[in-house]
C-alpha cells in the first residue's frame, strides 16, 4: 500500500479527513520552502503537495504564476526537487505529490525522472493538463515507479468519463471545484456540492475524493467536509501567507494556519 | 501523407490535446460540431458567401514580373492573401469558427492575437456576425502593433493586455485559455493560428485550405500542372498549412520558412522546427523551443506574429516525415526582402510573409527560368511600417 493509501485508512480509522497542502518548491527561495513544509508538517498536514514551477502554468490562478515565475528566476531546476524530498524523507513519512505541467516530466524522460523521483522518496504525481487520452506512457511509467496517478475531474465531467478517469487514478482522485483557474474563491457553489455528492458516488470504494481550487478557510473546508469529501486540498491561500512572511517565521506562521486548516477536517 | 481527420488528434506522435480537464467537455462539443457541420452544404454555403463577399475572395496569383526579372530565375508569383479584407489570410479562419461558434449558441468569442491580425480579423467577423468578442495580446505586442489595438477597438472588440511571462504570443494564448477555463460554458475560444488542442489543428487547417485550393487552381493558367516550388512563412503556421495541404500529395517542392531573428546561433530568434526539440505545450505535442528543464524559452523576431516558441503539430509531423523543408530567414533579410518587394512591385508585404520573400529570393537565383515559385503574401504590411523604419534609420 502507498503512503497516501496508509494515511487514508489512517484516517478513516480515527473518522478524520486529509487535509492537502501546496507549496511552490524553490518560492520565496529553497529554504523558505523547506520552512514551509516543516512547517506544514508540525501543523498536521496529511499530504504535501510540491508544486514545481513551468513557465507557462495555464490552469493557474495570478497567486500560482507569480510564485512560479519568482521560483524560475531565483534557477530552481528539477535536482533541487529532488533533493528536498530527500530532505523531507529525513525528516518524515509524510506522503509527497508532485504537481507540475506535463512538458516537465515529459522532457526528463517519464520512466527515468519517475524512478529517480520514487527513490528519492516522492508517493504520487498532479498533472493538471495530463488527459487520460494521452497518459498511456505516463501510465505506465508511474506504475514501474510504483507513483501513484492522481488525476483531475471537474464540475463539468460527464459521468461516463469520471468512470474512466476513475479507473487510472491511485492515491486519490482531485475535484476541481470551481470553473477557474487556481486561486482564493469567496462562496462555495451550490455547483460544487452537486458535482462532489456524484463524483463520490462514482469513486466510493475506489479512491478517496480529495476537493480543491478556492479553498481557504476552515470553513470552506468544514462545508466540503459535510457534503462528504474527504480530502480538501489547500495551495494559494498558503502561497499567499508565505508571501507576506518573514523568513524566519515562517515554519511557526504555517503551522499556525495548517493548524487551523486541520482542526476543520476532524 | 494526408491525414484528413485523425481521430485520436495525433499527426504521428504529434498533435493530442494535453488540456485541463475543464476544458475537456467544450473540446468535445467543438469537435462534434465541427463534424457535423464541416460538410453542411448550408454552413459552406454561408461561408463561401462571406469568404466572397466580405472577405473579397477568391484573391489574385500574382505574377511577380519586375521581382522575376531582378532576381533573374525562376518566376515568383505572389498569392495575395494580403489583399483580403482586414489585410490578412487569418479571416478566413475567422470566418470559419465565427459562423460555427454563432450555430453552437454561443454567445461569447474569445481570442489570442500575436501581431494583431488575428485580434482584428476575429473583431471583423464578429462584427459581421453580432458576435462580442474580447482578444488577449501580449503587452510587448500592443505597443509594438497599436494600430492593431487601435483597429480592435474601434470594431467593438475589448483588448486586454496580458503581462505576465515574455508578453508575446504565448502568454496570450495562456491567458486566453484560463479565460476559457473559467467562462467554459458560454465562450467560445477562436484560436488563431494551426495549434492547440484537437481539433484546433485540423480545423484552422481547413479553413485556411482555401489557399492552396485556389493556388492549385490558378497556376494552370500559367501553363503548369502544379506550381514547382511553395513557400510560406511559419510562426503557428496557419498560412503555410493552408497553402500546403493541399499540395501535400503532389510532386510540388514545399518550403516553409521561419523566424531566425538575429541568427540560430544567437539564441534570438522563433525557429521553432529548425532549433526546437519535442514537447507539449499549448495542448499539444510538437516542436517547442525549450530549456534542457523543460520550460519554455522565451523568442524573438522582429514580426510579432512568427514570435512564438511551438508550432502546428502537423508541421513537425512533416518535417519528421522530410515531405516540407523548413529553412529560417534572419531579421535582417527580411528587411532587405521587404524592402525589395515594396521597391519592384510595390506591394508592401507585412513582415511575416517577408520571411517567405526572402527565401524566394535566394531560391529564384539558383533555379531555371522555367520553374514557377508560389509564394504565399499571408498579409500586408501597413501595421509594419514603423519597426522597418526603425530599422532602416538604424542600420545607416
Amino acid at each position: 500500500m502507498s503512503r497516501i493509501q496508509n494515511r487514508f485508512t489512517e484516517l478513516e480509522k480515527s473518522g478524520q479527513k486529509a487535509l492537502v497542502t501546496y507549496v511552490m518548491v524553490g518560492y520565496p527561495s529553497h529554504k523558505d520552502t523547506l520552512s514551509a513544509v516543516r512547517g506544514l508538517i508540525e501543523g498536521g498536514a496529511d499530504i504535501i503537495e510540491l508544486g514545481f514551477p513551468f513557465s507557462d502554468p495555464l490552469a493557474d490562478g495570478p497567486v500560482i504564476q507569480h510564485a512560479s515565475t519568482i521560483s524560475l528566476e531565483k534557477g530552481t531546476k528539477m535536482a533541487q526537487f529532488l533533493n528536498l524530498v530527500k530532505q523531507i524523507r529525513k525528516e518524515s513519512q509524510i506522503p509527497l505529490v508532485l504537481m507540475t505541467y506535463t512538458n516537465i516530466l515529459y522532457s526528463k524522460g517519464y520512466q527515468k525522472f519517475f524512478k529517480m523521483a520514487k527513490e528519492a522518496g516522492l508517493d504520487g504525481l498532479i498533472t493538471p493538463d495530463m488527459t487520460v487520452e494521452e497518459s498511456k506512457e505516463y501510465l505506465k511509467a508511474a506504475k514501474n515507479a510504483q507513483l501513484d496517478t492522481i488525476f483531475l475531474v471537474s464540475p463539468n465531467t460527464s459521468k461516463a468519463r469520471l468512470l474512466q478517469i476513475v479507473k487510472q487514478t491511485t492515491g486519490f482522485l482531485y475535484l476541481v471545484a470551481v470553473f477557474g483557474t487556481t486561486g482564493v474563491q469567496n462562496k462555495i457553489q451550490n455547483y460544487t456540492i452537486s458535482a462532489l455528492k456524484e463524483t463520490k458516488k462514482i469513486a466510493k470504494g475506489k479512491v478517496p475524493v480529495g476537493i480543491g481550487f478556492g479553498i481557504s478557510t476552515p470553513n470552506d473546508i468544514k462545508s466540503y467536509v459535510k457534503h462528504g469529501a474527504d480530502a480538501a486540498i489547500v495551495g494559494s491561500a498558503l502561497i499567499k501567507l508565505i508571501e507576506k512572511t518573514p523568513s524566519n517565521k515562517i515554519q511557526k506562521t504555517v503551522a499556525s494556519f495548517t493548524r487551523q486548516l486541520k482542526s476543520a477536517t476532524k | 501523407m494526408k491525414i484528413k481527420f485523425p481521430k485520436d488528434g495525433r499527426f504521428g506522435e504529434f498533435g493530442g490535446k494535453y488540456i485541463p480537464e475543464t476544458l475537456v467537455p467544450a473540446i468535445e462539443e467543438l469537435e462534434q460540431n465541427y463534424l457535423k457541420y464541416k460538410n453542411d452544404p448550408d454552413f459552406k454555403k454561408e461561408l463561401n458567401y462571406y469568404l466572397t463577399e466580405y472577405a473579397g475572395r477568391p484573391t489574385p496569383l500574382y505574377y511577380a514580373k519586375n521581382l522575376t526579372q531582378k532576381i533573374g530565375g525562376a518566376k515568383i508569383y505572389l498569392k495575395r492573401e494580403d489583399l483580403l479584407h482586414g489585410g490578412a489570410h487569418k479571416i478566413n479562419n475567422t470566418l470559419g469558427q465565427a459562423l460555427l461558434a454563432k450555430r453552437m449558441g454561443k454567445t461569447r468569442i474569445i481570442a489570442e492575437t500575436g501581431a494583431g491580425q488575428h485580434g482584428v480579423a476575429t473583431a471583423m467577423a464578429c462584427a459581421a456576425l453580432g458576435l462580442k468578442a474580447e482578444v488577449y495580446m501580449g503587452y510587448k505586442d500592443t505597443i509594438r502593433q497599436k494600430l492593431n489595438v487601435f483597429r480592435m477597438n474601434l470594431l467593438g472588440c475589448k483588448v486586454h493586455a496580458v503581462k505576465a511571462g515574455s508578453q508575446t504570443l504565448k502568454d496570450a494564448i495562456n491567458e486566453a485559455i484560463r479565460d476559457w477555463i473559467t467562462n467554459v460554458e458560454d465562450t467560445y475560444y477562436l484560436l488563431g493560428s494551426a495549434v492547440g488542442p484537437h481539433p484546433y489543428p485540423v480545423m484552422v487547417r481547413d479553413f485556411q485550405a482555401v489557399i492552396g485550393e485556389e493556388i492549385k487552381q490558378q497556376i494552370k493558367a500559367f501553363g503548369k500542372e502544379t506550381p514547382d516550388t511553395v513557400i510560406a512563412c511559419v510562426g503557428g503556421g496557419s498560412n503555410a498549412i493552408g497553402t500546403f495541404y493541399p499540395l501535400v500529395d503532389s510532386k510540388t517542392e514545399i518550403i516553409g520558412v521561419e523566424a531566425a531573428g538575429q541568427g540560430l546561433k544567437s539564441g534570438m530568434h522563433s525557429a521553432t522546427l529548425s532549433a526546437g526539440t519535442k514537447g507539449v505545450l499549448h495542448g499539444m505535442m510538437t516542436y517547442l523551443l525549450q530549456d534542457s528543464e523543460g520550460q519554455i524559452q522565451e523568442t524573438h523576431s522582429i514580426s510579432a506574429g512568427l514570435d512564438y516558441p511551438g508550432v502546428g503539430p502537423e508541421h513537425s509531423y512533416f518535417k519528421d516525415q522530410k515531405r516540407v523543408k523548413y529553412v529560417s530567414a534572419t531579421d535582417k533579410e527580411v528587411i532587405d526582402a521587404f524592402l525589395m518587394l515594396t521597391r519592384t512591385e510595390g506591394i508592401i508585404p507585412a513582415l511575416e510573409s517577408s520571411h517567405a520573400i526572402a527565401e524566394a529570393i535566394k531560391l529564384a537565383k539558383k533555379r531555371p527560368k522555367t520553374d514557377a515559385i508560389v509564394v504565399t503574401l499571408s498579409g500586408r504590411g501597413d501595421k509594419d511600417v514603423e519597426v522597418v523604419q526603425e530599422n532602416v534609420k538604424n542600420s545607416k
